[in-house]
């Protein structure tokens, strides 16, 4: 997975959400039962073509609840505030469409890969997000009292009559 | 601790003793084992937030409540370095003599604990921001613990990583409670070579590295809140053969235990060889160099030697990390300190290196000297012996002591102008309560300037006592009464 968000300002969709999508497209314009509920119809960016695509969540009783956010969430930064684009050998671009199995040999693809890789960004030391603690327990099954809760780890730990005779024996 | 200050000063006896017997058998049986010791070291990075998330770093807050969407390893969340860290990290290698890695690589280490959500912690084990350091520390050392020692060890190498969450163990009902508040934070692990021989060292080692982190900013230092983890890799052999078998010894939260828990070890050890036993190796099981790979969502770090080498699109812009200015930043080390201290008052090493080893003792014996005419030579015995030596006893720090700075200065003007004889004013310097509580100078000086006559026959009777009647009552008034007009 290319790390881009965090690099630069415009919206890109990440390309493992990309292959779901298409195999929806085609799957959804197959078929001619579609439950209207259960059904999103998801508008692109403006860097994409205008056509509407449909989600179908057939065997679902979910509602379709999206997390992608639904207005880009950066800033776009300048090109002159970062390094300038490093190069990318065809062998290399050859042996990631292989590891991730997308066709991005396009001029597009090839600036997209070398803007992830530029540089690593560096974020300043202000405090920006925590603070959620009910929003994070209640993905938990069990919690207690503002704890997760875990199994017994794996390492048998001395009872409490072997340790206090561990500590005597080590006073000289 | 209290009730551990007596058996305290015993054990360091014993453990000094320790030292030169062992020394003096390897100079004359050469065969004799002796200890190596090699310290891994966890510092966690002072700085407002965590190492690759924006929440904040705290204690004491509640279970769970400094913890982001990326912390909790929630999917969809990627890692975004913080650049104090790495600051810190740079500026701790810097002042530890450190060849920088320009650039370097973080890695993702793998093992499953329920404190570490991701399965992984991403750390550098492929290239390290820093290598090649070294740290010089001091002893007292001679039979009467005031000859300086000094000693270095080198430093391996100082990488950046992810700290865990907290495991709280409750074998009553089977389970572990998980507070993620610490998952994430910066640490900065500093790895030593094996270059010290027994726990007298390794602690000395350790209280230097805590006071050069501690000037720097870049750690709080504190052992016993877990800003300073000690693991301690403990071996014997004999000089010259190669190195024994290894064990660990871990999760030491003061200075006090490691320098026992090692020393223990290697006796452990040199016995358990004397009896033909192997030292049997118990390391945890992902010690080993496997489960690691690149961390895919961080390209490598860059750090900068200077202005001129920055690419031109990045100057002025937040995320770059220049060697040169933190180098010109870096603030006064204790060594510089201790060399200043030397200097400007005329003190021989031994009592720098006290004044600066003992929180607060510095800026005590500062303000006694600008008390008072007195020579700073002449006063510093007065600090670190008597003073010191006291607090030790009572085991209280320098902030607590009850004799303030110009009531010391007050004492030893009177004690060199020979209107008490040293006794007393050392009977007053042993902070017996008794003392304290009826010469508190100041306070009864000012009682005193308000006509109060109680006070001075309370201070005249106060000085016979100690004197024992041997002070003339006729001087001892009529400088009481100069004194105080």
């Amino acid at each position: 997975m290319l790390g881009i968000h965090q690099i630069y300002g415009r919206r890109r969709v990440q390309l493992n959400i990309i292959l779901p999508l298409l195999c929806r497209y085609y799957y959804a314009s197959r078929t001619d039962n579609m439950l209207s509920t259960n059904v999103k119809t998801l508008r692109k960016t403006r860097n994409t073509p205008s056509r509407p695509v449909t989600v179908a969540r057939l065997y679902s009783s979910n509602k379709h609840n999206s997390k992608v956010p639904k207005v880009p969430t950066w800033e776009p930064l300048g090109e002159d505030r970062i390094p300038s684009l490093p190069q990318v050998s065809s062998d290399l671009v050859d042996k990631l469409e292989r590891l991730a199995l997308v066709d991005f040999r396009t001029k597009e693809g090839l600036v997209c890969l070398e803007r992830a890789i530029r540089q690593l960004f560096l974020r300043g030391d202000t405090v920006t997000e925590g603070d959620c603690a009910e929003k994070l327990l209640p993905l938990s099954n069990t919690t207690v009292e503002e704890y997760f809760v875990a199994p017994p780890g794996n390492i048998p730990l001395p009872r409490r009559e072997e340790r206090a005779s561990m500590l005597k024996h080590s006073e000289f | 601790p209290g009730r551990d200050a007596p058996a305290q000063s015993r054990s360091n006896r014993t453990f000094s003793m320790l030292e030169y017997v062992l020394a003096c058998l390897c100079r004359s049986r050469p065969h004799e084992l002796v200890g190596v010791v090699g310290l891994e070291i966890h510092a966690q990075i002072q700085s407002n937030t965590k190492l690759f998330s924006g929440s904040k770093v705290g204690f004491s807050a509640p279970p769970n409540s400094l913890v982001s969407f990326f912390d909790a390893s929630l999917p969809g969340t990627l890692p975004v370095l913080n650049r104090r860290c790495v600051e810190a990290a740079v500026m701790t290698a810097l002042a530890l003599n450190c060849t920088i890695n320009k650039k370097s690589f973080f890695d993702r280490k793998h093992y499953f604990y329920a404190d570490l959500p991701a399965g992984y912690q991403i750390t550098q084990q492929r290239r390290a921001v820093a290598v090649d350091g070294q740290l010089a520390y001091s002893l007292l050392g001679g039979r009467k613990r005031n000859q300086i020692q000094s000693r270095t060890v080198r430093i391996k190498q100082i990488q950046l990583e992810q700290d865990s969450g907290k495991s709280l163990h409750d074998d009553q009902r089977s389970q572990t409670l998980i507070d993620l508040n610490r998952a994430g934070v910066g640490l900065m692990e500093l790895v030593m070579e094996p270059d010290m021989s027994c726990g007298e060292q390794a602690a000395a080692a350790v209280r230097e590295l805590q006071l050069v982190l501690q000037a720097l900013g870049t750690c709080q230092g504190n052992m016993s809140e877990g800003q300073l983890r000690v693991d301690a890799n403990v071996s014997v052999h004999r000089p010259g053969e190669e190195l024994g078998v290894r064990t660990e010894v871990k999760n030491i939260n003061s200075a006090r235990f490691l320098s026992r828990a090692i020393d223990y070890e290697i006796q452990r050890q040199i016995e358990a060889l004397g009896r033909g036993e192997a030292v049997l190796n118990e390391t945890r099981t992902y010690d080993s160099k496997s489960g690691f790979m690149p961390e895919p969502n961080l390209p490598p770090l860059v750090v900068y030697e200077d202005r001129g080498s920055v690419p031109a699109g990045l100057l002025g812009a937040e995320g770059v990390v220049v060697l040169e200015g933190l180098r010109e930043g870096l603030p006064e080390l204790p060594s510089v300190k201790r060399a200043r201290l030397v200097r400007s008052y005329g003190l021989l090493p031994e009592h720098s290196f006290t004044l600066v080893n003992e929180d607060g003792l510095m800026e005590y014996f500062e303000a006694v000297v600008k008390e008072t005419r007195k020579e700073p030579r002449k006063l510093i015995g007065w600090v670190t012996n008597e003073l010191l030596g006291h607090l030790k006893h009572h085991n209280l720090s320098v902030s607590k002591c009850p004799v303030s700075p110009s009531a010391l200065a007050e004492l030893l003007e009177l004690q060199e102008a020979g209107h008490i004889s040293s006794t007393v004013a050392k009977q007053v310097a042993s902070l017996s309560p008794s003392v304290c509580d009826s010469v508190s100078l100041s306070v009864s000086v000012r009682a005193l300037q308000e006509g109060n006559k109680k006070v001075l026959n309370r201070l005249m009777g106060l000085v016979q006592k100690e004197t024992k009647g041997r002070a003339d009552p006729v001087l001892v008034r009529s400088l009481l009464e100069e004194k105080t007009s």
